[in-house]
């Protein structure tokens, strides 16, 4: 786009917007140009071949970024690695399998009856693990619900996932969200809600108030927002609005679509028909990139670029589309066979995998074995059980927290409604076991 | 689910296809909103019903005006406040955000793409980190796409983060609503009773300019939840009275008696309220009774002890609004009184409210309530 074609907001000298107008004080077209100056695409080119774009005529699928092959070897070998020590590359690999321990466990728990829900992450450890590795403390984060790996490498503790899981007294979320809802302050991670997609226009307004915020305050620390959303989730109506308000308003985040090929039973092919949901980003005018999701040193070193250039230029968004695999199923509610190949699933797990493809590597360079995997893997799974089972001998929280947070203050009516609903819990006592609630009936 | 943008064609001499009273009206005239004792038309009533410090200046100010005063208002004293939508950096569609780009910068004052549900996911991320937006949703009538993201979201964003202590509440949405005598099926209608129903959100429509600014500011700085504030948009040119210049606010969940009565108890809130007073002053001259009539100002968390002692007084009780009878705000006032207020109700509970249609373009004025069907629900009421 020529640069006369665009300026900059001037309206306060102070102010440092990036934000680009269009130049549209005429339509007119000047004789004899080869452009169009309509003010709804300001560079085209006129042309008498009357070609209907053909997505799959005219160009092949965006190529998907990666660092390493499936055997742990660097593709490039050339190439200098991250810049990242050795040590910290463990706690990455430490970081997808405490995930993945915990998976196991949990899903049987659920299998068990000890839980009411759990959703694993097998096959994505990798996208979460090593994107939220390129992240700073300060940077906020909002998850979808299958980025478990996100809060693991951002210090969520096995206690806090156990108290979340067991919605005991000990839980953010006070008892009040159903498992896999995780949620902190700081490092902030937004407790995960269920409605698709609904955080990804959040995001976008949560990364222009970090913009408004370093324009206001320059001492600020640089902050980013990456939002997490599966390749289903980009087909609500909150995905388009979402990263059209990012384009528009040029806000600071990163956009990262973990595309594993299905959402819950339905396929990709029946999701979408173009090229994934990158080839998107290039039509809301976002700097988009596809990457190995399987590979968590490519996904790190895009994460870290994108960070890079979100907070360039005053503030830009960016989209990933990070390529995986769901290796497990959609939830403890689901049975993927019934929709898929057990074949299928079967091969995805042999062939490719984050976890075992770093340890490759790391065994590749000597650090690691397969007696420190056994004793890591025996270790995480002892802290798991220790935590899980004092998690679930905590009492829930006490039963006012069914009331309080609607509002800043318990309203007038809820007051009176815990009043009746103690005069019920009174006057008919055997109906109700409040013995596992903190407080009892005084919780009220 | 853009708004119609009309052109302005040319000026027709005389609206003809709106608010047209029959030669014989008695009742359902035209409301003179430059006499109706609903609106301060000097400075001294405003001061004494506001209880403001005897130094406050105040100005004559439309609706829209006052919404921009309150907003220009805001803007000034707290950084954190940012204002945005579709069409809100020329001035608005209303002429709320009127001069506020200018003033205040394009990084705090701006125009959104068209997307009812991004606009308001936008307000909410940018309050849950602390910032204090006020989106603007062009007609309430197109506030549904964003429907999930006030219920499933906005409403639910304290309560689900608990203990991390991060909420929504620094956000308002504010919408204009009700009808103008020919905005038909997409132009007129008032949602409030559908976010009645929603816990965690504060749902406000204010009934004239000095009540609006008081109770908007109140909503931005002074309430730490969502707040849906809606403005009756036929009264943004018809209402004009003082406002006072500086900060002040009213306080949200709190009715007001508008004038006390001994008879009937009449509740209601936004433009209807100047029905209301018509159709009081006829019937207290036809009958000789005394209505008291209150201003609901907030619909939800909503201030049921005013009512309540009013209906407890009184002995009788009608509610009235422009949205659709069947599950409006009326159904929750009346079964309240219902339930509270048994032994003292010598007449049941009366309703005058939209019926249960659409509001096609010719129908308006059969459809939505009017001084006739006001006045004759206090008639039924007394004559019970």
């Amino acid at each position: 786009m020529s640069t006369h074609l665009l300026r900059r907001i001037s309206h306060n000298p102070r102010a440092l917007s990036r934000i680009p107008q269009r130049w549209s004080s005429s339509i007119s077209q000047r004789p004899g140009s080869d452009r169009v100056r309509f003010p709804g695409a300001v560079n085209s080119k006129f042309t008498t071949d009357m070609a209907f774009i053909n997505p799959s005529e005219t160009s092949n699928s965006i190529p998907t970024y990666r660092v390493m092959d499936s055997d742990g070897v660097l593709v490039d070998k050339g190439r200098k690695l991250l810049g990242v020590s050795n040590e910290e590359i463990l706690s990455w690999y430490k970081n997808m399998l405490t995930v993945s321990v915990m998976d196991v466990v949990m899903f049987e728990a659920q299998r068990q009856g000890r839980l009411s829900f759990y959703m694993v992450s097998a096959g994505e450890e990798g996208i979460s693990v090593g994107s939220a590795a390129a992240l700073t403390p300060d940077d906020v984060v909002f998850a979808q619900y299958r980025e478990t790996g996100v809060f693991q490498q951002r210090g969520f503790t096995l206690k806090q996932f156990m108290s979340q899981l067991f919605a005991n007294c000990h839980d953010n979320g006070r008892g009040r969200n159903m498992p896999v809802h995780y949620g902190s302050n700081y490092p902030r991670m937004h407790t995960i809600s269920s409605p698709l997609a609904t955080q990804i226009p959040q995001a976008s307004g949560a990364a222009y108030a970090l913009k408004l915020e370093s324009l206001q305050n320059p001492d600020t620390p640089p902050r980013i927002v990456t939002c997490y959303f599966g390749e289903g989730a980009a087909s609500e109506g909150d995905f388009h609005a979402g990263l059209n308000i990012a384009a528009t308003r040029s806000c600071p985040v990163v956009f990262i679509c973990r595309n594993n090929g299905y959402a819950i039973s339905t396929p990709t092919l029946e999701q979408y028909r173009g090229d994934g949901i990158a080839s998107r980003g290039v039509g809301y005018g976002i700097d988009t990139i596809r990457v190995d999701g399987n590979d968590i040193f490519a996904v790190y070193e895009v994460m870290r670029e994108a960070r890079r250039i979100a907070l360039s230029d005053g503030g830009k968004p960016v989209l990933i589309e990070a390529m995986s695999y769901r290796v497990s199923h959609h939830s403890t509610s689901d049975d993927s066979f019934a929709y898929r190949a057990r074949v299928e699933v079967e091969d995805w797990k042999r062939r490719d995998n984050p976890i075992i493809r770093l340890r490759k590597w790391l065994e590749n360079e000597g650090l690691w074995n397969e007696d420190m995997e056994r004793e890591t893997r025996d270790s995480l799974r002892k802290e798991v059980l220790k935590e899980f089972g004092e998690a679930e001998r905590e009492k829930k929280p006490p039963l006012r927290e069914a009331f309080e947070g609607v509002y800043e203050e318990l309203t007038e009516e809820a007051q009176e409604q815990m009043k009746e609903l103690k005069r019920i819990l009174e006057t008919y006592p055997e109906e109700y076991d409040l013995r596992q609630f903190q407080d009892g009936i005084n919780g009220l | 689910m853009a708004p119609l943008r009309l052109p302005r064609l040319i000026h027709p001499p005389r609206r003809l296809y709106s608010g047209v009273a029959s030669p014989s009206s008695r009742l359902n005239l035209p409301i003179d909103y430059k006499t109706t004792p609903i609106l301060h038309h000097t400075s001294s009533s405003l001061s004494e019903s506001l209880e403001l410090p005897g130094s406050a200046t105040s100005k004559s100010l439309n609706l829209y005006q006052a919404i921009n005063s309150a907003l220009r208002t805001a803007l000034t004293k707290s950084d954190k406040v940012m204002l945005f939508g579709e069409d809100v950096a020329f001035g608005g569609v209303f002429r709320c955000s009127m001069d506020l780009q200018t003033e205040f910068g394009s990084e705090r004052v701006f125009n959104t793409p068209l997307t009812e549900q991004g606009i308001v996911g936008f307000a909410i991320g940018a309050a849950a980190q602390g910032m204090k937006p006020v989106a603007e949703i062009q007609f309430a009538d197109y506030v549904f796409p964003a429907f999930d993201q006030i219920v499933n979201e906005a409403a639910k964003f304290r309560y689900r983060e608990g203990a991390t202590g991060v909420h929504a509440g620094g956000m308002v949405v504010r919408m204009p609503c009700g009808a103008v005598g020919h905005g038909a099926l997409y132009h007129s209608q008032s949602p409030e009773s559908l976010f009645a129903h929603v816990p965690g959100v504060q749902v406000v429509v204010p009934r004239s300019p000095s009540q609006a600014k008081g109770l908007l500011l109140a909503s931005i700085f002074e309430y730490n939840n969502p707040v849906i504030f809606m403005e009756p948009k036929c009264l943004y040119r018809a209402a004009v009275e003082h406002v006072p210049n500086e900060y002040y606010t009213i306080p949200l969940s709190k009715a007001e008696i508008l004038k006390p009565g001994n008879d009937v108890t009449i509740i209601s809130y936004g433009q209807p309220l100047y029905l209301c007073s018509a159709a009081i002053a006829a019937a207290e001259k036809a009958f000789g009774v005394s209505v008291e009539l209150i201003d609901l100002r907030t619909i939800y968390p909503w201030d049921r002890q005013t009512v309540l002692d009013s209906v407890k007084k009184t002995g009788r009780a009608i509610v009235v609004h422009e949205s659709m009878i069947n599950y409006g705000v009326g159904a929750e006032v009346a079964a309240t009184i219902q339930d509270q207020a048994f032994l003292r109700l010598e007449a049941p509970v009366k309703r005058v409210a939209g019926w249960s249609t659409h509001t096609g373009l010719q129908y308006e004025k059969f459809i939505l309530p009017d001084v006739a069907r006001i006045y004759d629900a206090i008639k039924q009421s007394i004559e019970y």
